[in-house]
């Protein structure tokens, strides 16, 4: 344990966190640009060039607002749900490989914290951490809309973490691993697992949107219902905590998506510049936000019992077939190579099967 | 391995600061004037009635509950898919009937109405 050491440590977690709040201001400016386009509109653009100093005001107004406190709020849990809302989020970005290994001097550099053994498990128990700050937040503003966005997310985020552990699952099959790195090394030569697996990589960005809670799946803060939900009673810097820790996590779980289906770090010259690595993960980030941006512009958000009911109905068998189609045609792999272009055809009858089922029982609840 | 495990524990440290420091400087320089009607629960300007925490719907224990079986399903899946390769087609019919088994009480709760939301 020399210095050196805690230094790389340090630097490597401080790096992160602050590409995670940098990547969080400038999202809410992406977003709002973008969504402003889609509706005909020009967004924020006073603010610097192209509007971009609009976070650094909006971070100024923020620190200068009052927070409030409510007189019969949990006072405690009250402080503390903020902070358990935004480390979570921050730290499950802990085993993302940024990037292959380069050398600095003369040591090799990792570019990511923590290249664990377990990497998809730690995945997993952190977005179920998740959980907490947005219950606990719910619950002790002792509020009644707050309790019901609380309580409507809980439900929401454990009925989608089946199918999420079970997309994991895919991966974890195709790659043969569950540490990161090799799954990202398991596909290269453009062998991206969403050719393999296209209906897991969509599985897991539906359920991924429904754990962050976006639309179409933002049921947890819909406004028309809820004014504001878990955090209703929040204002000034606490507010801006769990918007933070909601960003984060969406620039996460893109990076998540990226890294178990499309190639994560990998792409042209990587091997000879290890630091274009992060520069392909960011672009891959860029293109699955702005189509999470794309989906809240278009879509509406769905009424809750069929959000549940397609979270438990539809997405868990269909995620239980694709792991066992994808088991089936690995090993039938094994025998011929080209039997694993099984597993795509054979999953997407499945999807179809499922759309064809949902459609089915929509039209026959349709009121004549 | 366990250095791993020290990075990630400096980086739940340095997260937890972040956010106190965040916290903090809301704290520092925000106006604090406390009123009677600024601390009431918020209800859009309604006076509020009864408590804010009451009793909730069972349908959200259910969930719970069902949650607790299948994720339980979920992380067998996990150890299997690691050692799948060495375990052929045994290992995969091994899990044929596991999930043959847990579907059995999936179509259980589907037909009792425990999936309902009504």
């Amino acid at each position: 344990m020399d210095w050196t050491l805690w230094l790389e440590l340090v630097i490597k977690a401080l790096v992160l966190i602050f590409a995670l709040l940098g990547g969080f201001a400038y999202l809410t400016w992406y977003e709002r640009r973008l969504l402003a386009r889609f509706q005909s509109r020009l967004g924020p653009n006073r603010a610097g060039p192209f509007g971009l100093l609009q976070p650094i005001a909006d971070a100024v107004k923020l620190i200068f607002k009052e927070e409030l406190t409510p007189a019969k709020a949990y006072k405690l849990v009250f402080f503390l749900a903020p902070i358990m809302t935004l480390v979570p989020s921050v730290i499950i970005a802990a085993v993302i490989p940024w990037g292959p290994p380069f050398q600095l001097g003369d040591r090799i550099v990792t570019q990511s914290i923590a290249d664990i053994n377990v990497g998809v498990l730690f995945l997993m128990s952190i977005a179920s951490i998740a959980v907490y700050g947005i219950v606990l937040a719910g619950w002790s503003s002792n509020n009644k809309y707050a309790m019901l966005g609380g309580l409507r997310s809980a439900a929401q985020m454990i009925s989608y973490e089946l199918t999420l552990g079970l997309a994991f699952v895919v991966a974890i099959l195709l790659g043969n691993s569950m540490n990161l790195t090799d799954i990202v090394e398991a596909q290269r030569d453009g062998r991206w697992f969403v050719l393999v697996q296209p209906v897991g990589a969509l599985i897991l960005w539906i359920a991924t949107l429904a754990e962050v809670n976006r639309h179409p799946f933002d049921m947890p803060e819909a406004e028309q219902e809820l004014t504001a939900g878990y955090h209703t009673e929040y204002s000034g810097m606490k507010f801006a905590l769990f918007f933070m820790a909601e960003y984060q996590k969406m620039i996460v779980v893109s990076a998540i998506l990226a890294t178990l289906f499309f190639g994560g770090y990998l792409g042209p010259w990587v091997d000879r510049w290890p630091l274009l690595g992060p520069v392909y993960m960011f672009l891959k980030i860029v293109i699955l936000l702005f189509i999470m941006i794309w989906v809240r512009a278009t879509w509406p958000r769905i009424r809750y019992d069929r959000l549940m009911a397609f979270g438990w109905k539809v997405l868990l068998p269909l995620a239980l077939a694709v792991v066992m189609i994808t088991a089936v045609g690995i090993l039938l792999a094994e025998i011929n190579p080209w039997m694993i272009w099984l597993i795509p055809i054979f999953s997407l009858i499945a999807g179809a099967f499922a759309s064809l089922m949902i459609d089915r029982s929509l039209r026959r609840k349709a009121y004549a | 391995m366990l250095l791993e495990y020290l990075a990630i524990a400096v980086l739940i440290v340095l997260a937890t600061v972040v956010a106190l420091i965040a916290i903090g400087l809301g704290g520092l320089f925000g106006p604090k004037k406390k009123t009677v009607n600024k601390s009431m629960p918020y209800e859009s300007g309604m006076m509020p009635i009864g408590p804010g925490t009451r009793r909730m719907p069972v349908r959200y224990y259910l969930i719970g509950v069902l949650f607790i079986l299948f994720d339980i399903e979920v992380v067998f899946f996990l150890p299997w898919a690691i050692v799948f390769r060495q375990l052929g087609w045994f290992g995969l019919i091994e899990m044929v009937v596991f999930v043959a088994i847990l579907l059995v009480g999936y179509v259980y709760a589907w037909k009792k109405g425990a999936l309902e939301w009504e």
